[in-house]
C-alpha cells in the first residue's frame, strides 16, 4: 500500500483531534487538503492537512535576509548549506478517521497517534477507498480552525477529486452531501461550491 | 409525461388524516412532471395507501436561497442544489388503503382512517394498481374513460350506479351531453335498468351534432335500434330530421293536474294564489278542470262560482292566462286518443329504453310540463307495480332511470319538496325508480336533493357556488376543488360518490367516431343481424 517514498515526515505532537508532523525535507510539505496517514496497517489514523509552516528551528532565532549579493534564490541555499538544518517545515493534520486493512471508519480513533509515528501521504488508491464515504465532511465542517473551514473543505475535495477518474461525478456527489449537511446555511455552502466548481 | 410504471417519487415527510400528507420529491423526480389529480401509492409499513396529488409546491432548506438565488446557468450548481437545498413537494390526499394481511387483501381497498408512517416511499400508481382499485371491464363494469395521464380503463359498476339517483354537472359546452350518451349506452348494455330520457334538445335518440357543429354524432336509436324507442311530441320536426319515431305523444287536458302548475308557476308567471285556485277548481270540476276553467265565460255564474270558491277575480284571470299558454302548445289536446303513459310503460316493461324528443318545443314550459306530468304518472304506476310484486311475490318491474335536463327547474328549493322529481330523488330506489340529473347550475338544485345523489360526475365548473354545491359533504373538499377547477374544458370530468371507491378525474372515452361506435356496440351482446345492420350504418 504505502511506499517508503510516500513518507513525508514524523509526528512531533499529537492529540485526539489532530497531529503535527515535521517534514524530513525542508519544503517537503504535503499539499493543503491532502489525506495523510500515520501508524501501521493494523491501526492507522487518517488526517487531512489543514495548516503548514516553515520556520527557524529555534523559536527565538529568526532567519535573516541573506540574498543581497546573490543572483537567484537558489544561490542563497547553495552558498549557505546550513540553512537546510536551521529551518524546518511542519504541518498540522485534522484527524478524520482511522482503520486497518479491513475497514476504514470516518470518526475519531480511540487513541491519538504516537509521537515519532511515520506520516505517509496516502496514494490515490487509498484516497479513492477513503472517499467512498463522505462522513468525514461532517468532522471537517464542524471544527474551528485557524484557516477557513470552507477553504479547507474545498481544498480537500479538489485533492480527492484528482484520485477519481470521473472527477466531475465525485465533486457533484460531494456537493450534494454538503448541500444536505449545510441545509440551513446556504452562504457557507455557496462558498465551498464556488471553490470546487469545475472551470 | 413519464410513462414509467410505478416510478418512485419521494418520501412522506409529514401529514394528517384530515389534511393529507406532504411528500418530498426525490431529485430524480421532476416537479414539472407532477400533475394535480394523478394517483400515487404509498407503501406504509403495514398497509398500502392510494391517494391523489392535490397540490405541488417548491421548497428551499434555507431562505437565503430565495433572497440570494444561485447562478442557475452553472450546471454544476444547479445539479448539486436540485433535490438537496431546493426541492419539490407534493401534497397527497390518501383515499384508500389495503392492509398487508390476507383478510384485507380479500376485502379490497377500504377508506382511509390513518396516515402512512414517516418516510414511507411514494410512487406513481401503476396501471395494475389502478385496476386493483377500480376493477376491470366485465359484465357489470362499463368503461367510461381513463384516469388523467393513464392508460388504465376506468370502469363504473353500473348495477351499483343505477341503485341511486345520480348527477352530471358541468358548464355549457364541457361535454355533458357526450358523457350522458356514454353513460346511457353503458346502462343500456350492462345494467338491468331501463331508461326514460326527456330529451329537450333532441340529442339522445337520433343523431345530434358535436360542439363544433360540423360532425354528426350518432345517438342511441342508431346504435341500438332494437333496444331503443323514440317518442316524439313534434312528429313534423322528427320527420324533417329523418328520425324514425315509434310513438307520437299527445297530452289531454284531463291528464294535467294542479301539481303540474306548481312547477310551471315561474315560467308561466302566475301567482301563488292562482296555483291554490287550481287545486280548488280541480276539486270542484274533477278531471276536466282545465277545460271547464277555460270554458267559463264572463257570466254571472262565473262570479258566483268565484265567490263560492273564494277566489279573487284577478287570481282567476292569472290562472286562466297560464292555462291558455299551455293550451296553445299543439301537442296538448282537449282529450288525447291514446294514453301516452300506457304506451311508455309498455315499452319500458319490455326492457326497451325510451327517448322522448321535444322537437321544436324547446321552451322550458313544455319541457317542465311534460316531464313532470309523465314522470308523476309513471312513478305512481311503478309504485303500484312494486307494491303488488311485494305482496303477490311476482317479478319486480325493471329498474327505471329517468334522465332530466335543466334539472334546476324541477329540483330548485322552491319546488323540490312538492314536485315528483324531488320525491324520486329523495326516496331513491324504494320503488325502483331513480334519476339521472343533468344540469349546468348545480347551485340551483335543492341541497336536500343534491345530498341524496349517489354518484356525481362533474365536468369543468368555474362558479364558486356551483363548485361548492357539487362538492358539499365530500371528504377532502378543498383538495378536490383544486382538481375540479383545473379540469380541461372538454372531455374531462371528476367522478365521485357511490359507484367509485375514490374520487377520480377522468378523460372521458371517445365518442363520435366510427371506431368509437364499434367499441360501444362490440361490448353489447347484440345479435348477428344487429351487428350487420350497424356495419351498414357505418358505410
Amino acid at each position: 500500500m504505502t511506499e517508503p517514498s510516500d513518507r513525508v515526515g514524523e509526528v512531533i505532537e499529537a492529540s485526539t483531534t489532530e497531529f503535527v508532523a515535521e517534514c524530513y525535507e525542508l519544503y517537503g510539505l504535503p499539499p493543503l487538503g491532502s489525506l495523510v496517514s500515520v501508524g501501521d496497517a493494523a491501526d492507522k489514523t487518517f488526517g487531512i492537512v489543514y495548516h503548514a509552516t516553515t520556520a527557524s528551528v529555534e523559536p527565538g532565532r529568526r532567519p535573516i535576509a541573506r540574498g543581497k549579493d546573490e543572483v537567484s534564490e537558489e544561490g542563497i541555499y547553495k552558498s549557505s548549506p546550513q540553512l537546510e538544518k536551521l529551518l524546518r517545515s511542519e504541518f498540522s493534520a485534522l484527524v478524520v478517521g482511522h482503520g486497518n486493512s479491513e475497514a476504514i471508519h470516518q470518526f475519531l480513533p480511540p487513541k491519538p497517534a504516537r509521537i515519532h509515528g511515520f506520516v505517509y501521504l496516502c496514494p490515490s488508491e487509498q484516497v479513492k477507498t477513503f472517499s467512498r464515504s463522505f462522513d468525514f465532511l461532517n468532522l471537517l465542517i464542524t471544527t474551528s480552525l485557524p484557516v477557513s473551514v470552507e477553504e479547507l473543505v474545498a481544498a480537500t475535495l479538489r485533492q480527492m477529486g484528482q484520485a477519481h477518474e470521473d472527477k466531475q461525478a465525485f465533486l457533484k456527489a460531494a456537493g450534494r452531501e454538503l448541500a444536505t449537511l449545510l441545509s440551513s446555511d446556504y452562504s457557507r455552502l455557496r462558498a465551498i461550491l464556488g471553490r470546487i466548481a469545475p472551470e | 409525461m413519464s410513462e414509467e410504471k410505478g416510478q418512485t417519487l419521494g418520501i412522506v415527510v409529514s401529514g394528517s388524516v384530515d389534511k393529507g400528507v406532504e411528500v418530498r420529491l426525490d431529485s430524480s423526480a421532476s416537479v414539472e412532471d407532477m400533475v394535480v389529480g394523478r394517483y400515487v401509492t404509498i407503501e406504509g409499513r403495514q398497509r398500502r395507501f392510494f391517494g391523489m396529488i392535490t397540490d405541488i409546491s417548491l421548497g428551499v432548506t434555507d431562505p437565503q436561497l430565495t433572497i440570494n438565488p444561485p447562478d442557475v446557468t452553472d450546471p454544476f450548481l444547479s445539479e448539486v442544489l436540485n433535490g438537496t437545498a431546493t426541492y419539490g413537494t407534493i401534497h397527497v390526499l390518501p383515499m384508500l388503503t389495503i392492509g398487508g394481511d390476507v383478510a384485507s387483501l380479500i376485502e379490497g381497498p377500504q377508506p382511509v382512517k390513518t396516515v402512512p408512517s414517516h418516510f414511507s416511499g411514494v410512487s406513481l400508481a401503476s396501471d395494475a394498481d389502478m385496476s386493483l382499485v377500480f376493477g376491470e371491464e366485465d359484465e357489470n363494469r362499463f368503461f367510461i374513460g381513463n384516469p388523467l395521464d393513464m392508460e388504465t380503463k376506468l370502469c363504473l359498476d353500473l348495477p351499483e350506479f343505477v341503485k341511486r339517483s345520480n348527477g352530471i354537472f358541468g358548464k355549457s359546452g364541457t361535454g355533458k351531453t357526450f358523457l350522458t350518451r356514454i353513460l346511457l349506452i353503458g346502462m343500456l348494455q350492462k345494467s338491468q335498468a331501463v331508461n326514460l330520457i326527456f330529451d329537450m334538445h333532441n340529442e339522445y335518440g337520433w343523431e345530434g351534432s358535436s360542439e363544433e357543429g360540423r360532425r354528426k354524432v350518432k345517438a342511441l336509436k342508431q346504435l341500438f335500434p332494437e333496444k331503443v324507442a323514440v317518442f316524439t311530441l313534434d312528429p313534423e320536426n322528427s320527420k324533417r330530421r329523418g328520425v324514425s319515431t315509434d310513438f307520437v305523444v299527445r297530452i289531454g287536458y284531463d291528464e294535467i293536474e294542479p301539481e303540474d302548475m306548481v312547477l310551471l308557476r315561474q315560467t308561466l308567471n302566475i301567482t301563488d294564489l292562482a296555483v291554490e285556485a287550481a287545486y280548488q277548481l280541480r276539486r270542484r270540476f274533477g278531471r276536466g278542470w282545465i277545460q271547464s276553467t277555460l270554458d267559463v265565460g264572463e257570466s254571472e255564474d262565473t262570479q258566483e262560482l268565484l265567490k263560492e270558491l273564494n277566489i279573487h277575480e284577478s287570481t282567476f284571470q292569472s290562472l286562466r292566462r297560464g292555462l291558455q299558454t299551455i293550451g296553445r302548445l299543439s301537442f296538448i289536446e282537449p282529450h288525447a286518443s291514446v294514453d301516452a303513459v300506457n304506451s311508455l310503460l309498455g315499452y319500458l316493461n319490455k326492457g326497451m329504453n325510451v327517448v322522448l324528443e321535444f322537437g321544436r318545443y324547446r321552451d322550458i314550459t313544455a319541457y317542465v310540463l311534460v316531464a313532470n306530468m309523465l314522470a308523476r304518472r309513471i312513478y305512481a304506476r311503478y309504485q303500484e307495480m312494486m307494491e303488488r310484486s311485494m305482496s303477490e311475490d311476482i317479478a319486480q318491474p325493471n329498474p327505471l332511470v329517468i334522465t332530466i335536463e335543466e334539472a334546476h327547474k324541477f329540483l330548485n328549493p322552491e319546488v323540490a319538496s312538492r314536485a315528483i322529481f324531488g320525491t324520486i330523488a329523495r326516496e331513491m330506489r324504494k320503488y325502483n325508480v331513480s334519476l339521472l340529473v343533468i344540469d349546468q347550475r348545480p347551485s340551483g338544485i335543492d341541497d336536500e336533493v343534491m345530498s341524496q345523489l349517489g354518484t356525481k360526475i362533474t365536468c369543468l365548473l368555474d362558479n364558486e357556488k356551483d363548485i361548492d354545491s357539487v362538492l358539499a359533504g365530500v371528504s377532502g373538499k378543498s383538495e378536490l376543488k383544486s382538481v375540479l377547477a383545473r379540469l380541461a374544458p372538454k372531455q374531462q370530468a371528476l367522478i365521485f360518490g357511490h359507484a367509485v371507491p375514490m374520487p377520480v378525474p377522468i378523460r372521458t372515452r371517445e365518442y363520435g367516431s366510427a371506431e368509437s361506435y364499434k367499441g360501444f356496440v362490440g361490448g353489447a351482446d347484440a345479435g348477428q343481424q344487429a351487428k350487420k345492420d350497424i356495419e351498414e350504418l357505418w358505410d
